[in-house]
């Protein structure tokens, strides 16, 4: 009888993504600077380009799409660190664990917030840089379109490496060495799309194949993730 | 066939078992490199295109192969030791990842060194250079991750984890070739097809690709046993086998 009552009150998969997606965005409004921090490092890398390399149009226009996809990856990057340690240092992280409900939705919620916080940002600054870069109104929709399909793609995977590392003192370092070489794709067919959407190519086979990157990641990374959180909570 | 999995469970076991193995696979894959190498590099026939420089496939290809497989050897092994907790899975992670980690610089080196006489360059942004490049700095990301962490079973599972995702990068390295139209030439063996070059070429190849699996046998047998010898440090056996040795 109680056993039952348990289980009918108990909250459902949805509403327990709902919870941890409203309290991690809730923090996350609560400090933020950190959440300006990415943003700020966004523009600033992209502007380092034109002052270190060349300032000249034609070279903007035509590594101005590689230049910001780097200077986004590396956003995100710097706000992994993040993603589960203050959870850890304050162990609500193992409350998440220990409760009955699958641990990759939680998992899943956290990283939405994430990217809400760090990827959508970057994706409405996009344009502003795309104009300082020279780029045509038609490459930076699909530069945005590219960061759209792509930055949810640096949440998820970066997650895992996150997870990984989440109670080692070296850990900023070494989720850089651990998912930098995982994210070298997304770079590739993001880029490869708007290099293509620049000469006039058809981009329909690299935003199929950027679904198909967002399709799978989505799928399997808060699987990962979360057996990686149980691997690093274990000791 | 269950009852040898259900052995391998026993790190004394396999200590002992690979103690008889290991001159065997020693002694063969010495025969085997100093047959292949001398045959490919001395008396195989010269291409007739690209002269005498095409004989470092005989050491190119098989690093490249061996960098490939060790990756999937020890992503598999990884999941045998996350599914069915063996530690010898876990030890077989640790001791391969330094090793698969100089099989592919070995090939990123000696394709760099081929690349310079036939495409006239040491490097191009290639599908196949580009994918063996994030394989090297995968193996890095595992040899680091395992460095980081104190406690050896979880690092083991987490480097497992960790292997595990990075094995999306091998099949991109095997079709990089087919699907992207780039400089670096298609495979040079497949299992189904009769090799597009004649066979006082390829033999050697072949000999030079068992003889590089002996070698990493060899190799892997030596690092795990280290390894299990370390990890197993308080049991009996493994005091009983030191002092029995020291005494000697």
């Amino acid at each position: 009888m109680r056993a039952s009552a348990d289980i009918a009150t108990a909250p459902s998969v949805i509403h327990i993504f709902i919870t941890v997606l409203k309290r991690d965005l809730t923090l996350a409004y609560r400090r933020r600077q950190d959440l300006v921090n990415p943003m700020i490092f966004f523009i600033i890398v992209v502007s380092l380009f034109p002052l270190g390399v060349s300032p000249e149009k034609s070279f903007l226009q035509e590594a101005g799409a590689g230049v910001v996809w780097v200077a986004a990856l590396l956003a995100t990057l710097l706000s992994l660190d993040s993603l589960f340690k203050s959870d850890f240092e304050d162990g609500s992280l193992e409350q998440i664990v220990l409760t009955p409900q699958p641990l990759f939705i939680m998992v899943l919620a956290k990283i939405s917030a994430h990217w809400l916080v760090t990827g959508v940002p970057l994706i409405i600054l996009s344009p502003i840089l795309g104009v300082m870069m020279h780029l045509e109104f038609e490459t930076i929709k699909v530069l945005m379109l590219t960061l759209l399909l792509g930055t949810p793609v640096l949440s998820l995977v970066g997650a895992i490496g996150a997870a990984l590392t989440v109670g080692l003192r070296v850990g900023g370092v070494l989720i850089s060495l651990l998912i930098l070489p995982l994210y070298i794709p997304v770079l590739i067919f993001g880029t490869g799309t708007v290099q293509a959407a620049a000469n006039m190519l058809p981009i329909g086979g690299y935003i199929a194949l950027m679904g198909a990157i967002f399709a799978l990641s989505l799928t399997m990374s808060p699987l990962a993730a979360a057996a990686a959180l149980r691997i690093s909570l274990s000791n | 066939m269950w009852t040898f999995f259900h052995k391998l469970g026993s790190p004394k076991w396999f200590y002992d078992i690979s103690g008889k193995w290991l001159p065997w696979f020693a002694v063969i894959s010495a025969l085997l490199l100093v047959l292949g190498s001398i045959w490919g590099l001395a008396f195989a026939p010269a291409d007739y295109q690209q002269g005498n420089s095409f004989r470092i496939i005989y050491i190119h290809v098989p690093s490249a192969i061996l960098a490939q497989s060790c990756f999937m050897m020890m992503a598999i092994a990884g999941a045998t030791g996350l599914i069915w907790k063996m530690k010898l899975a876990d030890m077989f992670v640790k001791a391969a990842a330094p090793v698969g980690a100089s099989f592919t610089f070995m090939a990123l080196l000696t394709g760099a060194v081929w690349g310079k006489p036939t495409w006239g360059t040491w490097w191009v942004w290639d599908a196949r250079l580009t994918s063996m490049l994030i394989l090297l700095f995968l193996y890095f990301g595992i040899m680091a991750l395992q460095s980081a962490i104190e406690d050896a079973a979880t690092a083991a599972k987490a480097s497992a984890v960790l292997a595990l995702v990075g094995m999306v990068n091998i099949p991109i390295i095997k079709y990089s070739v087919e699907w992207w139209n780039t400089l670096h030439q298609p495979a040079t063996f497949t299992l189904t097809e009769k090799p597009a070059m004649p066979a006082e070429m390829w033999i050697p190849l072949l000999v030079m690709v068992i003889g590089f699996y002996c070698f990493f046998t060899t190799v892997i047998l030596l690092r795990t046993r280290n390894e299990i010898l370390v990890r197993e440090r308080r049991t009996n056996w493994v005091k009983k086998l030191v002092t029995k040795r020291g005494a000697l």
